[in-house]
């Protein structure tokens, strides 16, 4: 509606007008980076124990695997889509490295069992949505229940253990001195989502499809495979954390990984994605991971259960996302 | 609070035309201006009971601002709203609810999975003496409600999705009556009627005025505005420019209210340049929306396909553009069949399709211009799928410069321009993609002058540069003064193919609606 | 009201009966009125859980709070039973109703005045209510001998042969029914879900309505939080943990479109039976009851499957109109 310039004739336009520096300050992620050193700094005051280099590469552990998954379910929402199946598909995936233990598989085949299981898993979900174009919130809470329900058969009350030895450095290692394994193929994820979402054309397309699914139909974007390619990255990347946290807690129970699945869109929101899909970035999901490590960890050293520290997650995210509703209403009065 | 059952009532009253009459409803000195955009500047506006009163302008005159306002929705910055002479206050949709005034919407705005009672009676159903909805009296006012209205076919208890078009604005109108409104706003309700079906609304229009109800008719077509209306408001650009009885105007003199200077030389003079076929459609066939379409498309033609609103070319277009499938039928371009099985598809091979629906199909609005400009040439911008800004950016500069785009940046959302120069962005995309045919669906439907004069011009450039154009159009003299040859669809069949020599309003419309001439 | 909705719920009921005899023909006992009056009064909670969760869904909204709501609100009264062992039952139950209503207006008020989308809204609750569920119990249980015979016995007493927490579930329903269909606020919970838009012109206020339907979720989260207490008799910030999935599950069985607008009492009562007697038939059977599960799973991805058949829209029949003409 608001041309602002009524010239005649062709002219030049530009290619932006705000400084790229000073939207930066302004954006979502400068916020995260604020509260992120806030909750740093009250956490080195609280806790003399905190600075100390394994005292914060325990730290990471807090969200690695979520947050690998994460980062998938950014794209998947900002297409406009979600994934409430992903704890499940953590689950049916180690239920079945567990299997393949009892049958005398090594450390290579349990990983690719992993990993396979959250691939079908993703894909069966994909299918399900662009296929019969169903809801994706439904459908996902019918496979998660599915998924984790096929766990329950196998297993019953039982748990799987004796994963070998090689197994546990996926979960347990150090590349090098405080550096865990997860840390270092967390940080390689991270980059590879954020060159995927802003940097190709796969990206461009996630979003438009994201802010307007027909008009991108419409220009010549197969939605619907994008969104399939998106589900079996989801469960790909619920595969991996499978193979991370079977790891480290050597044994698979049904229950494993129970709740993860809001926790990861937690942090997909508080990251700046829009639940209604259309924008969002990685950095800011990255952020949002390292602050609720922080919190967890950070609380965990007061002696405060977990328990009390969903209370300030839960917190953070409406106050963060009510917090730039609530200024902006602000700043029209004024 | 019902029609009163009462048969004196329904005595049409004495006609009560001219001045002497009270107005029922006065609009005077309403200002309401948007972040950066006056949309309505001390207008005025008076409605007469039993009397309909047109208001005619462009689109973006400010006409849809004032209906909100009406209803309700959007509260003026400034001005006075009486209602029988009294000043009120419409702060809710409730509020002008409760002083009578309730709007008949473009897209018939009611609850598809509700019944027909419900949706006449939603918000002031009739409570049983416990407070609760009584579905039994309700149902009943309903079929009186209808009866009243000649409308007893309709059934109360059916789900109003069920119901076609027409009947769905019986049901709308029935809501009117049923609240008693003295003030009844049609906005556009013809746009989407067969000819029978607005015959049907006109007589009801004539039962409202019978009623004493005063009506706010909007609409674009000037042969229905001339045929049922009894006064006139022109808007243009947001201010009120003209007002009076319609028997003691012409219709050119409206239209020059409405555009502010003569209109004769809209439509560019070009020299057709008419080569080999490009684009043929054999037997062309869906299973619900058309049947049996055939035509060729030469290099450097425009192919006007003319209709009326519902006749199946938009999903013919659809087609061709691979957004629908077709049951039978081959389309060919430049010698090979092909079979579009997406947009992609079509796009690759070179047809391109700039959308009726332009928020929801034209432009990705939340995205920058540059980004909906480069969205079908990713692959040419990017290298192996990463992206290369400059390029789009470069892409994006030429394109939009060409077509005169008014905008600030390219980085601006596309959803803060114009509707003119949003459906520029939409043509500029397709350029960009080098197609072999464009298919240009009402092109120039709701946007403004300027624009419409900058699209019919581009439109002229493009066949002479050797592109074929495929343009829908429900617009009389934009399909003769734009169209090389016309073809007429009727209710999904190819009714009548013309060329555009000596051809007359006359005739299209004659063919288009099925009367013999 | 209309013929296919009706048909929906019936194709559940004929689902559930069909269920009903199969398990039946493997132990036969299992269709006795006897057991299915039981299979309702264990379904009871969920069946009202369902409901609330319907009002919710039907504005195209959804509360993922209600289990911790649920949670919270039992551990505050069975802290207040153990800690006043003769407070009246009915007074704390409407403590109950009252400490879930405030925490579903919560929700309401921050999904209408700052207009979050309230899958956002709710998942921050959900991690908030059963935090403060902690906080106030200090991480203990409230076992089974704090609780005064009055608070286990109430819903257990019989009412004309019927458990009270039986007669509690029809009374929901009911109200549930006359509010759904009867009352201006039902009537607008579903206008808003078919079309927000025309509700704002038919003097509906959109954001007031969604409120009011969590104020409804919140209330009978409240009130299930006393009757889960009560029936399992042990009151923890575990209680009833990823239970707000069992419950859209019933609704979304229940043919309640997760679009809005579209659903019934009916419907979710059904739904919630219908999880309800595949738990309870399976150890009879002789399936192991972790079957149930992935057997729920399937049944909401098929009825999810089903629905969108039965919603689908049809489009414009232009040549139909042709050829009658």
């Amino acid at each position: 509606m608001s041309d602002t310039t009524a010239n005649h004739g062709p002219r030049r336009i530009p290619d932006r007008l705000d400084n790229p520096l000073w939207s930066a300050i302004l954006s979502w992620e400068a916020l995260l980076v604020l509260v992120a050193i806030a909750i740093f700094a009250a956490n080195s005051f609280a806790s003399p124990y905190f600075l100390g280099p394994w005292s914060l590469s325990d730290l990471t552990f807090n969200f690695t695997e979520k947050a690998l998954i994460a980062l998938a379910m950014a794209l998947l929402i900002i297409s406009g889509e979600i994934d409430l199946s992903v704890a499940a598909i953590i689950a049916l995936a180690s239920t079945l490295m567990g299997m393949a233990v009892q049958a005398g598989v090594g450390a290579p085949g349990l990983v690719a069992i992993g990993l396979a299981v959250g691939l079908a898993c993703g894909a069966f979900n994909g299918l399900l949505v662009t296929g019969l174009g169903l809801p994706s919130i439904v459908v996902t809470i019918g496979t998660m229940s599915l998924f984790r329900g096929v766990c329950f058969i196998i297993l019953g009350d039982q748990a799987y253990k004796g994963y070998p030895e090689s197994f546990a450095f996926f979960g347990q290692g150090y590349v090098w001195w405080v550096i865990s394994f997860e840390l270092v193929l967390f940080l390689a994820a991270a980059t590879v989502y954020w060159f995927v979402l802003h940097k190709t054309s796969f990206g461009r397309r996630i979003f438009a499809i994201g802010n307007n699914p027909v008009a991108a139909q419409f220009s010549g974007i197969r939605v619907g495979r994008t969104k399939f390619i998106l589900f079996c990255l989801t469960g790909l990347m619920a595969g991996i954390a499978s193979v991370l946290i079977t790891s480290r807690l050597g044994s698979t129970r049904p229950s494993i990984a129970q709740g993860y699945e809001l926790e990861v869109i937690t942090m997909v929101v508080l990251g700046g994605v829009s639940i209604l899909g259309g924008s969002g970035s990685i950095l800011g999901v990255v952020l949002a991971a390292v602050i609720m490590g922080l919190v967890t960890f950070g609380l965990g050293l007061l002696n405060v259960p977990g328990i009390v520290m969903s209370i300030f997650i839960g917190l953070l995210l409406i106050v963060v996302i009510a917090l730039p509703i609530v200024w902006g209403r602000f700043r029209r009065r004024v | 609070m019902l029609l009163d059952p009462h048969p004196a009532r329904f005595a049409p009253d004495p006609p009560r035309k001219g001045e002497g009459t009270k107005p029922r409803l006065t609009l005077s000195g309403i200002t309401k201006t948007f972040p950066g955009v006056r949309a309505l500047h001390d207008v005025s506006l008076s409605l007469y009971p039993g009397q309909v009163t047109a208001l005619i302008g462009e689109n973006g005159a400010g006409k849809s601002t004032l209906v909100k306002i009406l209803t309700g929705i959007y509260q003026p910055d400034a001005g006075e709203i009486s209602v029988d002479g009294g000043p009120v206050s419409l702060p809710s949709a409730h509020a002008a609810f409760g002083h009578g005034i309730t709007a008949i919407h473009q897209e018939t705005v009611l609850f598809d999975d509700l019944s027909v009672a419900e949706n006449i009676f939603l918000g002031h159903a009739p409570k049983t003496r416990f407070g609760t909805i009584d579905w039994k009296t309700m149902r009943a006012h309903a079929r009186e409600v209808l009866a009243t209205m000649h409308a007893g076919h309709i059934d109360a208890d059916a789900r109003l999705k069920d119901l076609g078009i027409a009947n769905k604005h019986l049901v709308a109108v029935a809501r009117a009556m049923s609240i008693d409104a003295q003030i009844v706003i049609m906005d556009e309700p013809t746009a989407a009627l067969s000819a029978k079906e607005i015959e049907e609304l006109f007589l009801l229009i004539e039962f409202l005025k019978s009623e004493g109800k005063a009506i706010l008719f909007i609409s674009h077509k000037f042969d229905e505005i001339f045929r049922i209306a009894d006064r006139y408001t022109v808007f243009r650009d947001g201010e009120m420019v003209g007002e009076g009885l319609l028997a003691d105007t012409t219709q050119s003199a409206i239209v020059r209210l409405m555009v502010g200077r003569a209109v004769d030389h809209i439509f560019p003079q070009r020299e057709a340049n008419i080569g080999a076929r490009v684009l043929s459609v054999e037997n062309l066939s869906h299973p619900t929306e058309f049947d049996g379409i055939s035509f060729e498309l030469r290099k450097g033609e425009i192919l006007g396909f003319y209709g009326l609103v519902g006749a199946g070319r938009s999903e013919l277009m659809h087609a061709i553009f691979g957004i629908t499938k077709t049951s039978a039928g081959a389309i060919t371009l430049e010698g090979r069949i092909i079979a579009p099985k997406s947009a992609a598809d079509a796009i690759e091979a070179g047809i391109v399709y700039v959308p009726e629906e332009r928020g929801k199909q034209g432009v990705v609005i939340g995205l920058p211009i540059f980004q909906n400009m480069s969205l079908p040439s990713l692959k040419r911008t990017s290298k192996s799928g990463v992206l290369r800004l400059k390029q789009e950016f470069d892409l994006a500069r030429a394109y939009t410069e060409r077509l005169d785009l008014r905008a600030s940046s390219l980085s601006q959302d596309v959803g803060t321009l114009s509707g003119g120069n949003q459906q520029k962005i939409v043509i500029a995309k397709w350029l960009a993609t080098a197609p072999k045919v464009i298919i240009l669906d009402e092109p120039t439907k709701g946007i403004d002058i300027g624009s419409k004069a900058a699209v019919h011009g581009f439109m002229a450039e493009l066949v002479a540069e050797g592109l074929s154009v495929i343009m829908v159009s429900s617009e009389l003299p934009e399909i003769l003064g734009m169209s090389d040859r016309v073809i007429v669809m009727r209710e999904g069949r190819i009714a009548a193919e013309f060329d555009n020599k000596g051809l007359d309003a006359v005739t299209l419309v004659q063919s288009a609606a099925g009367i013999a001439a | 009201m209309n013929a296919l909705l009706k048909s929906r719920e019936m194709w559940l009921a004929v689902a559930i009966a069909a269920l009903i005899a199969l398990v039946s023909t493997r132990y036969a006992p299992f269709a006795e009125p006897a057991n299915l009056a039981r299979v309702f009064n264990d379904t009871s909670i969920l069946m009202i859980l369902a409901l609330g969760q319907m009002a919710v869904i039907l504005t195209r909204s959804i509360d993922l709070s209600m289990a911790a709501n649920l949670c919270f609100t039992g551990m505050a009264v069975a802290m207040l039973n153990a800690a006043w062992p003769g407070f009246p039952i009915p007074l704390l139950i409407v403590a109950a109703l009252g400490v879930g209503f405030v925490l579903g207006a919560i929700n309401g008020l921050l999904v209408w005045k700052l207009n979050i989308p309230s899958i956002v809204v709710t998942l921050g609750t959900l991690t908030i209510y059963r935090g403060a569920t902690f906080v106030i119990s200090g991480g203990a249980w409230v076992n089974s001998d704090q609780m005064s015979p009055a608070f286990i016995g109430f819903q257990r007493a019989a009412l004309v042969g019927i458990p009270v927490l039986s007669w509690i579930a029809i009374l929901v329903i009911a109200a549930f029914f006359i509010l759904m269909t009867r009352t201006a606020t039902g009537r607008s919970i579903y206008a808003i879900g078919v079309n927000p838009t025309a509700s704002v012109y038919a003097g509906i206020d959109v954001g007031r309505t969604k409120f009011i339907a969590f104020c409804i979720s919140g209330l009978v989260s409240g009130l299930a939080g006393y009757l889960w207490i009560s029936r399992y008799v042990i009151a923890s910030v575990e209680v009833a943990n990823g239970y707000e999935l069992n419950i859209i599950a019933a609704c979304v069985i229940g043919g309640i479109s997760i679009a809005g607008g579209i659903g019934s009492v009916g419907g979710a009562v059904l739904g919630a039976l219908f999880l309800g007697i595949i738990s309870t038939a399976l150890p009879v059977v002789n399936i192991s009851p972790f079957w149930q599960m992935a057997i729920s799973g399937g049944a909401i991805i098929l009825a999810v499957v089903l629905n969108a058949r039965g919603e689908r829209k049809q489009g414009r029949i232009i040549l139909k109109k042709a050829e009658a003409a």
